[in-house]
């Protein structure tokens, strides 16, 4: 198994960084806006870019990606969609491309199914946020014959003996959940997530992420001092809504501690 | 045996579908109910508060004059409606709050559809001095003003749901949102038997005695079991406390009624099992409203309580077993058989559970007048006199 996200996460520390790693939901505010949102945030600095399926109830997502996540299912977003604009994006960026997705939907499309039409749009795998590993066989065995990553959770709360499982059967990153919470920005990184990382570091994970209420260029930068990766959500997400393509060009720009913005005349 | 399971699975279904930082805490729930269950000291506590505060047994009526429109079947109400707070709902909930207790939460939260289960978590939280907060759809907020200002009287807090749908699923989505940012002081009442394990499980388990006591009065009153045991399905867990103690008695008919609202055939109706198909939703699989891409469907009830587009896990696993059969019940028969069981009984029961006696004069014709349906009445009607007041016509002019 070669995974491109560890790939990617172990190119960057080679350069002495870490990793952005840039929330889109896909269909927001269109499907067409979303693609070139995407490739906005790859070109101003995301190294990874995790997109978002809509779906209809988000128990893990804050009130800025539930309302951007509405609104695209409003404007009929459809699950067959998501292949074709993840493609349209690696074709675009070299960044990989992880989908975060709720259960069910794959479920409904059939896990097999999913796994190799995500492949066959250059997808790099999936982030599970309802899906623990207790329950993923099917993901796992469909994510093994596909070649795809699969990103877990790790909470606070986790027992160490749910930690070294988690690391165990994740490949790409084991993401962090930061607080006890769900997505939002914080005014404050929690000292939960310096913790859980090591806890996670002490049962051997290589690559972790960490996510949930980092917004600012100061809290990517204190993250990135002891994971591999910062992940960014609703920050960019409001971006979008509030100044379209160009105002997530900006914001990346400043997430990853660029002075210019690339690549805004296009979408202006 | 049936009744022997326990989850985390009943089948296919149940499970934990819920993002990893809840797992911690549905650990530690599930390891003090499992202590709870066996520990003499709970059990009699419990008991000891459904006999001085809840008012059980709750008693069984016979109703003859509702009866000549079934068939002459004989059919006998399991008067849930009588338990303190109106509904089965305070067994779930004085059962969860000594748990919680016992696990050292001091808040409890909980999802609200009718009002019924918000009613009762804010009367338990008043009962034993804990800060209560409940989600409710903003739609339902409307719809059912009288037991929101019920809950804030009982110094609960309510918080109207203004996302998604704006009804109980969303509610549902609130309350597990709340759970994951607060889960160090806090326990999620969930008031049916869906949801992550141990949920189903524990609900039921805290339901089960309204089918225990019956059997063993239905036996005292007839000398025989009866032909069909009946009641209504939202989530379900009135039906699973009824069903549950009848699960090994093969000669007993299960009959669930679900909600069809304006009917089948229309996408307006909360008929899960009736026309759903297995998926997750709410940290469980089960039968579920969904398009063909996953996204939940919005249902619709005329009763709140029923407007749901899930179903307990046990449900699912019952009906693909052939134990428990689930039929669908309109807004019109059911508001039909709630007239009915008022003016010829002088029961006012629950819109809800007017579905399970809609089903049931349809069921006497069938069964006959040799036999005997058992009708778990788990609810009473006055929550309900905004809807049956403008269905009727009955706060100006002459009833049509």
């Amino acid at each position: 198994m070669s995974s491109r996200v560890e790939a990617t996460l172990d190119a960057c520390r080679t350069e002495g960084r870490g990793a952005l790693v840039g929330y889109l939901p896909l269909g927001f505010p269109s499907i067409d806006e979303s693609i070139e949102a995407a490739v906005a945030l790859v070109e101003n600095g995301a190294d990874i870019l995790e997109l978002g399926l809509p779906y209809s109830d988000p128990v893990m997502d804050g009130l800025v990606i539930q309302q951007a996540t509405e609104k695209a299912l409003a404007n009929g977003f459809r699950l067959r969609d998501a292949f074709g604009a993840v493609k349209e994006i690696t074709d675009r960026v070299s960044a990989p491309v992880l989908v975060m997705t709720y259960w069910n939907p794959v479920v409904q499309y059939g896990v097999e199914k999913f796994a190799r039409d995500l492949k066959q749009a250059g997808g790099a795998g999936l982030i599970t946020p309802d899906l623990i590993p207790d329950e993923a066989q099917q993901w796992i065995d469909a994510s093994d014959k596909h070649d795809l990553d699969r990103v877990f959770l790790a909470a606070p709360s986790s027992t160490d003996t749910r930690l070294a499982e988690t690391i165990r059967v994740s490949r790409g990153f084991v993401y962090a959940v930061s607080t006890m919470g769900i997505t939002g920005a914080r005014a404050d990184v929690d000292t939960a997530a310096h913790n859980l990382v090591s806890r996670l570091r002490n049962a051997g994970a290589k690559h972790v992420g960490v996510g949930v209420g980092i917004s600012t260029r100061e809290q990517v930068v204190e993250v990135l001092d002891y994971a591999e990766g910062a992940i960014v959500g609703s920050a960019i997400v409001s971006a979008l809504g509030d100044s379209g393509v160009s105002g997530v060009a900006s914001i990346a720009a400043r997430l990853s501690g660029r002075s210019e913005v690339q690549g805004v005349a296009r979408h202006t | 045996m049936l009744r022997d399971e326990q989850g985390p699975y009943f089948g296919e279904f149940g499970g934990r579908f819920v993002p990893e930082s809840l797992i911690a805490a549905l650990d530690e729930l599930s390891l003090a109910y499992d202590a709870c269950k066996i520990d003499p000291g709970f059990q009699a506590e419990l008991m000891d508060l459904h006999r001085t505060y809840t008012g059980r047994p709750s008693i069984i009526t016979e109703v003859p004059r509702f009866a000549a429109h079934a068939g002459n079947a004989r059919i006998l109400l399991k008067r849930e409606d009588l338990n303190h707070t109106g509904s089965h709902k305070i067994n779930n909930v004085l059962g969860q709050a000594l748990v919680a207790r016992r696990i050292g939460k001091t808040r409890l939260i909980a999802e609200t559809g009718a009002g019924q289960h918000g009613v009762a978590t804010a009367t338990a939280a008043a009962l034993f001095g804990m800060e209560c907060v409940v989600y409710m759809g903003e739609v339902d907020t409307v719809r059912q003003a009288l037991n929101v200002a019920r809950m804030r009287l009982l110094g609960a807090e309510v918080i109207p749901v203004t996302t998604g749908s704006r009804t109980l699923k969303d509610a549902i989505n609130e309350a597990l949102r709340d759970w994951v940012a607060n889960v160090d002081n806090t326990h999620y009442l969930l008031g049916t038997v869906a949801g992550p394990h141990p949920f189903p499980y524990m609900v039921r388990d805290f339901h089960k005695i309204i089918g225990e006591e019956s059997r063993e009065q239905v036996l005292e009153m007839t000398g025989a079991l009866p032909d069909a045991v009946v009641a209504c399905v939202g989530g379900g867990s009135n039906a699973i406390g009824m069903f549950h103690a009848f699960l090994d008695d093969p000669s007993v008919r299960l009959i669930g009624y679900e909600a069809a609202g304006r009917g089948v055939d229309t996408p307006e109706h909360a008929a899960t099992i009736t026309k759903g198909r297995p998926g997750v939703l709410h940290g469980a699989r089960s039968y579920m409203l969904q398009d063909e891409d996953g996204q939940t469907l919005e249902s619709h009830s005329i009763s709140a309580g029923l407007d749901y587009p899930g179903v307990g896990p046990e449900h699912s696993w019952l009906n693909d077993l052939g134990r428990a059969e689930y039929r669908p019940v309109t807004d019109d028969e059911a508001m039909h058989a709630m007239r009915l069981l008022s003016r010829t009984e002088g029961i006012i029961p629950a819109i809800e559970t007017a579905h399970a006696l809609a089903g049931a004069l349809e069921l006497g014709k069938e069964l006959g007048p040799e036999s005997v349906i058992l009708i778990n009445l788990s609810g009473r009607g006055d929550k309900d006199m905004e809807t049956a007041g403008k269905y009727f016509d009955l706060f100006d002019g002459v009833e049509s």
